[in-house]
């Protein structure tokens, strides 16, 4: 079984699924004979064509109001968006517009199109090239919001988009994308889309995350081991649904829960978990659920030392860890 | 000021009650615990007593009338300021007291509306300040582990963070039986590690009671013969045989012979099948000091009285002796018990799993008894023996376990003083 990387991960998947299926196309700022600014589809215009492969103008909005309107025009586009730090001007076409066409047109029209978009920090990109904007997409009724963390969990979540009927949003985190190595399995699989999974069995505490904060979670819960401390990891992969199965049999196990998220925390993924853990596992908590997070400022910053500081680390996760289990 | 009297919730199915009387009129004066009001539930029928001290207000519910529980019924005016102070105390008689505001909660505490207070309510003793340790914040999961299992919390040392109790603390205060720190006064629940004999004998009951649907029968037998015959041949025999004459093997022999007679008693439910039992072998159930012990006398049917003497004597002073082995224990198709022994004089016995049936031998007692005969009825002092029999109502049923017991009613009763028993 080949070892990959997710960005390879996110390559291979979008390449045998545009083999299998001509209906895919591929659309977005230097996608085509850039093969993406992290050489997402590189290659692709080669093998597929501009037909398939489409350079676009820097406009996310007409971006994905056109990947909307292939979609429900029978294609299967994927929109991939540069930075998602620029999804905004496109927000109209997602929340406004695909999140709804099922439900406006009592499934008439559906709308099958995956838009990819990497995302967070950590990588020197400033106040506009790292920011984490999964809260406005996971609060959507309409759209799913996937954010796999490894190459496997990319290769399978992202096949699933792909054959999705209606709009998935995938978050590739920047960073993991060289960082994330893992044994990612030649043939076809997917995963099953708002399915969580446990990356490490524990019974001290449960940690519940995403995206980059896996990696560095799970390094801090081997540090904890060390300590005594034995850490579960539950990795959401979905953001929308979230698996709040998978979180309350976890919680209920180990009485204790921490949420760690690279967004910051005010109203956002660690609060929508911390209420499912709040409704579900009162009577099986322990100690507070608690969430660790970045401070509360608009942007990260560019500044190495401050970037450091904004980002939650293996070390600052460690720290939570101990002080809860001390609880 | 004013108080809503409520109708207070006095078990989980119970939802209604009728007012059958109020005691008292309104413009009366109350005093807090007098009762105020008589309802009657389809459980129970109690006075409601006063939940405070002072006038009585509106009547709003009239008698006859059906009330749900937790309505209001009443208005009454207090002295005082509000229901705080002694209405925190938990009340030894809580399902008839009436704490304004308050429902019981699912473990069983109060909460207590403090809303309507308008002056800070008064320090109570048994009401210390959260803050003075913090073994006294309790999280959800410690309360409801420690609610679940009884676990005083007072008693569990905490790790956590101002020593706190932790989930882990009960946890492990339950592995070590209870509490971390048994308490020694007396009047603390103990808790008392089984012996392994005492779990085997536990385990034994719930599963004979969870598989055999039990059933019961008694009957009275008259064993004025039999006693009459023991006193008549009693020192002859101890004599000749070495062993003490009791009543039990005699009544061991007749069982046995009844057994053969009605061979369905003799069986075991097995795998869906009755298997009837080739041999007799009965179990005596013998208290010693470790616990109840089941030594079997093989062969019942086929051993003479002196032999089943010998064999009963000797097992039980092994038993008491603490020397049974397990073929002493082993094969039993039937158990006696002889309860008589302590002066039961009844006993719904559990069957000795996987046997059809258990039969106890109560206490022989003398009773003024009516005999008849064809002269006329009279009053005869007799002595008297209860036999109760426990059968598995899958094998038996009424009838088969009644011919069962008039056979050894009848075996014991044709024995008279002059009978020559072997």
């Amino acid at each position: 079984m080949p070892e990959l990387s997710v960005i390879e991960a996110v390559r291979e998947t979008m390449r045998s699924e545009m083999r299998r299926d001509s209906s895919i196309i591929l659309m977005g700022e230097d996608v085509g004979h850039r093969g993406g600014v992290f050489l997402a589809s590189d290659g692709f215009v080669e093998e597929f064509g501009e037909d398939r492969v489409i350079d676009t103008p820097l406009a996310e909005s007409s971006i994905c109001g056109v990947a909307l309107g292939a979609a429900v025009n029978g294609m299967r586009p994927i929109a991939e968006i540069q930075f998602a730090d620029f999804v905004w001007p496109a927000i109209n076409q997602l929340v406004g517009e695909a999140a709804r066409v099922r439900y406006g047109t009592n499934g008439v029209k559906t709308a099958p199109m995956t838009v990819r978009v990497p995302y967070g920090g950590g990588v020197r990109g400033g106040l506009y090239h790292s920011q984490s904007i999964e809260v406005l997409f996971a609060h959507t009724p309409g759209l799913s919001v996937v954010a796999p963390a490894t190459p496997y969990d990319a290769k399978g979540l992202l096949t699933t988009a792909l054959r999705s009927n209606d709009p998935v949003i995938v978050l590739e985190h920047k960073r993991t994308y060289r960082l994330a190595k893992g044994e990612v399995p030649e043939e076809e699989y997917s995963i099953p889309i708002g399915q969580a999974e446990v990356k490490r069995e524990g019974s001290d505490i449960s940690l519940v995350t995403y995206g980059l904060m896996l990696h560095y979670s799970l390094q801090a819960a081997e540090m904890a081991a060390g300590q005594g401390i034995d850490v579960e990891v539950v990795d959401l992969r979905t953001l929308r649904p979230i698996d709040a199965k998978t979180i309350i049999s976890s919680v209920s196990k180990t009485g204790k829960a921490l949420i760690v998220q690279e967004d910051t925390p005010a109203t956002s993924v660690s609060s929508e978990v911390a209420a499912i853990i709040g409704e579900n596992c009162f009577f099986d908590l322990d100690g507070p659920i608690t969430r660790l997070g970045p401070p509360e400022i608009p942007p990260m910053p560019f500044s190495p030392v401050q970037e450091a500081a904004f980002m939650p680390s293996p070390e600052k996760i460690l720290d939570a860890i101990a002080r809860l289990a001390a609880i | 000021m004013a108080y809503e009297i409520v109708l207070p919730h006095v078990g989980e199915s119970v939802t209604e009650a009728v007012i059958s009387k109020w005691l008292k009129s309104t413009g009366d004066s109350i005093e807090k615990y007098e009762p105020l009001v008589e309802v009657i539930t389809d459980k129970v029928n109690m006075d409601v007593p006063a939940p405070e001290s002072g006038v009585l207000g509106e009547i709003l519910v009239n008698e006859g009338d059906t009330v749900a529980m937790g309505a209001v019924i009443a208005r009454m005016e207090t002295g005082g300021a509000g229901p705080a102070g002694s209405d925190s105390k938990p009340s030894s008689s809580r399902i008839g007291t009436l704490v304004q505001g308050a429902n019981v909660g699912p473990t069983g505490g109060e909460f207590t509306d403090t809303s309507l207070s308008t002056a800070p309510a008064p320090a109570s003793e048994d009401a210390a300040p959260i803050s003075e340790s913090g073994s006294r914040n309790y999280s959800p999961v410690v309360t409801r582990l420690a609610a679940k299992h009884g676990i005083d919390l007072s008693t569990v040392t905490g790790t956590g963070l101002g020593g706190r109790v932790t989930k882990k603390d009960v946890l492990t205060a339950l592995e070590s039986g209870g509490s971390a720190q048994p308490t020694t006064s007396s009047e603390e629940d103990q808790v008392i590690e089984p012996t392994p004999i005492r779990k085997m004998i536990a385990e034994h009951m719930v599963r004979s009671v969870s598989e055999i649907p039990h059933a019961w029968s008694a009957i009275e037998v008259d064993v004025t013969g039999l006693v009459q015959w023991r006193d008549k041949n009693r020192s002859e025999f101890e004599a000749s045989n070495g062993v003490k004459l009791t009543y039990f093997p005699i009544m061991l022999q007749v069982v046995a012979n009844s057994l053969r007679q009605n061979p369905k008693l003799n069986s075991s439910w097995q795998e869906g099948k009755i298997v009837v039992k080739g041999q007799i072998n009965v179990g005596v159930a013998v208290a010693s000091a470790a616990g109840l012990v089941v030594p079997v006398v093989n062969n019942a049917d086929k051993a003479d009285l002196s032999g089943i003497s010998r064999t009963f004597t000797d097992l039980v002073t092994k038993a008491r002796d603490n020397k049974l082995d397990v073929s002493d224990v082993q094969g039993g198709t039937f158990t006696l018990n002889n309860t008589g022994a302590l002066g039961s004089v009844w006993g719904g016995a559990i069957i000795n799993h996987p046997q059809a049936a258990i039969l106890t031998t109560e206490s022989i007692v003398k009773r003024p008894v009516i005999i008849s005969d064809p002269t006329g009825d009279s009053i005869a002092v007799r002595s008297m023996m209860n036999m109760c029999l426990s059968f598995d109502h899958r094998i038996i049923d009424g009838a088969e376990a009644s011919e069962f017991l008039q056979s050894v009613k009848s075996g014991i009763e044709s024995i008279t003083a002059d009978s020559e028993l072997k």
